[in-house]
């Protein structure tokens, strides 16, 4: 384990090396980018919208019961923007788009392809562990910066078409931007920029280990999902307490 | 745009010592040789004699346990070696980028290192694809093309480097007699008109025999022999001659007697 993550680390740092090379790759990163943001719109609109609604469905009950109804908005926001929607958002794209990258690195380590690159002296670092780490540092946030609203759209549905909770749109979108600031949502983003490296650095590294056949690579792609997220999960306590501190 | 290093045709290779192992015993015992430049020095040997794991060594995927590779003096790991010579390998599985067309493929060193500006590159690809007998087909992808013309394509990608030195891993393995010889005469070309130095790994003796100026025959991780194919065929060591005279149809009307 103390090997991966050495390993997770000196790829990052060679990584960071690289990315003053990033314009030269542009249109891999264009593409990386198409296909992270393309393919994962949809899942983040639906997964996002959902989650308000969970929310405000298990919450606004327990609180307009109390009379605490006018704080419903205020709460689904901020739960939004700096947690749910960065950490399962991260969750959504490391099963979607780590396990891509993993697949196709595993896949071209085990069909020789990257021994191929090195051999041209090109490095696979620079060729296909850069657009997709850029590609994703850039993705996730801006997915992140779309769900924020959708969560809060839902949320704010479901507590005003819900007759046990009745809080209608005005008042909840009324408390909600009373309580929740800009640096909130600073917040979600920085963290889902965190949660994006993290993602690449581990998927790319588990693909460019792979070894034995389509087995390894089923295998890697496993690995670099359930390390991710346990990562995410691990990374995402450290991070909030390190920006309560900074927002103190 | 970058300019192309110097035109330094052909290196040495020697290796010294080199010892590898993995998990239970060595798979390299000791190796000892030295290509000259410009020569085709063929590695040959049996199934799972080591050859491969050497060959990745000579150009550096593999780090050995024990020894060292020298390319023309200077060690394979050393900083910007690989900047300073040109060295091209022809994979057995020939390893083209799946996702890449095959004009990609072969223009994907000029391309990453900015050799050529884009242009320049598609002749360069159009005349390396003609000179392998695949003119007009870099529009195909890799899982569209057979055995043999991936393999032409492979060695179209490491013409493009225009290599000082060669690497051939197994090029004649899954391709039919015929053009298992084609292959067998695009090397010798190559030789001829690059003059690189070429190390070819095979079990094929027909392609052995062929085109090697020297050959190194590898059992169980030992270099057994290094010399010329004639002195080959007559030493003495009967390992060696089992393996160069297998022949199923001397073994079912002779046994194992050797035909004079």
């Amino acid at each position: 384990m103390f090997r991966n993550i050495g390993e997770i680390m000196i790829l990052f740092w060679q990584t960071l090396n690289a990315l003053p090379l990033s314009w030269r790759h542009r249109r891999k990163i264009a593409d990386q980018l198409f296909e992270i943001g393309n393919a994962s719109l949809l899942m983040v609109c639906i997964l996002s919208l959902f989650i308000g609604g969970v929310v405000a469905l298990q919450t606004g009950p327990v609180l307009v019961e109390r009379g605490l109804s006018y704080v419903l908005g205020g709460m689904i926001g901020l739960s939004v923007c700096k947690e749910l929607a960065p950490v399962m958002m991260s969750i959504l794209i490391a099963g979607r788009v780590g396990s891509a990258m993993s697949a196709e690195l595993g896949s071209m380590r085990v069909y020789q392809e990257i021994d191929a690159l090195r051999t041209m002296n090109i490095s696979p670092i620079t060729y296909l562990v850069l657009p997709r780490m850029v590609a994703i540092a850039l993705a996730l946030p801006m997915l992140v910066l779309f769900a924020i609203p959708v969560g809060w759209m839902g949320g704010a549905l479901v507590a005003s078409l819900n007759n046990k909770i009745g809080v209608d749109f005005g008042s909840f979108f009324s408390d909600l931007r009373d309580v929740v600031e800009v640096a909130d949502i600073w917040n979600g983003v920085i963290k889902s920029l965190v949660f994006a490296l993290a993602i690449g650095a581990i998927s790319c590294h588990q693909g460019l280990i792979t070894r034995g056949g389509p087995r390894g690579i089923g295998r890697s792609v496993t690995k670099a999902v359930v390390n991710s997220i346990v990562v995410i999960l691990i990374l995402d306590y450290f991070l909030t307490r390190f920006l309560l501190l900074v927002q103190k | 745009m970058k300019s192309a290093p110097p035109q330094v045709q052909n290196v040495t290779v020697e290796v010294r010592g080199l010892r590898r192992s993995f998990g239970d015993g060595p798979v390299l015992d000791g190796i000892d040789f030295k290509v000259e430049a410009g020569e085709i020095f063929v590695i040959m040997g049996p199934s799972g004699s080591g050859k491969t794991v050497l060959l990745k060594h000579l150009i550096g995927l593999e780090t050995p346990d024990e020894g060292e590779i020298l390319i023309q003096g200077e060690p394979i790991d050393a900083p910007g070696l690989r900047d300073k010579y040109r060295m091209a390998m022809v994979f057995q599985s020939s390893a083209l980028l799946t996702s890449l067309t095959v004009g990609e493929n072969v223009g994907l060193y000029l391309k990453e290192h900015q050799l050529l500006p884009p242009r320049e590159i598609a002749a360069v690809v159009a005349d390396k694809l003609k000179t392998v007998g695949l003119a007009g087909l870099e529009n195909r992808y890799p899982n569209e093309l057979s055995g043999g013309m991936e393999k032409r394509v492979a060695i179209a990608r490491a013409l493009v480097i225009e290599p000082q030195l060669i690497l051939y891993d197994e090029p004649t393995s899954e391709l039919d007699p015929v053009m298992a010889v084609a292959i067998g005469e695009e090397i010798h070309k190559l030789k001829d008109r690059l003059h690189a130095t070429s190390i070819v790994v095979t079990h094929d003796r027909d392609l052995a025999f062929g085109i090697a100026d020297r050959i190194a025959m590898i059992m169980n991780g030992k270099i057994l022999f290094v010399g010329a194919p004639e002195q080959l065929k007559k030493h003495p060591d009967p390992k060696i001659q089992n393996f160069i005279f297998a022949e199923l149809l001397i073994r079912r009307y002779h046994g194992n007697e050797r035909i004079p």
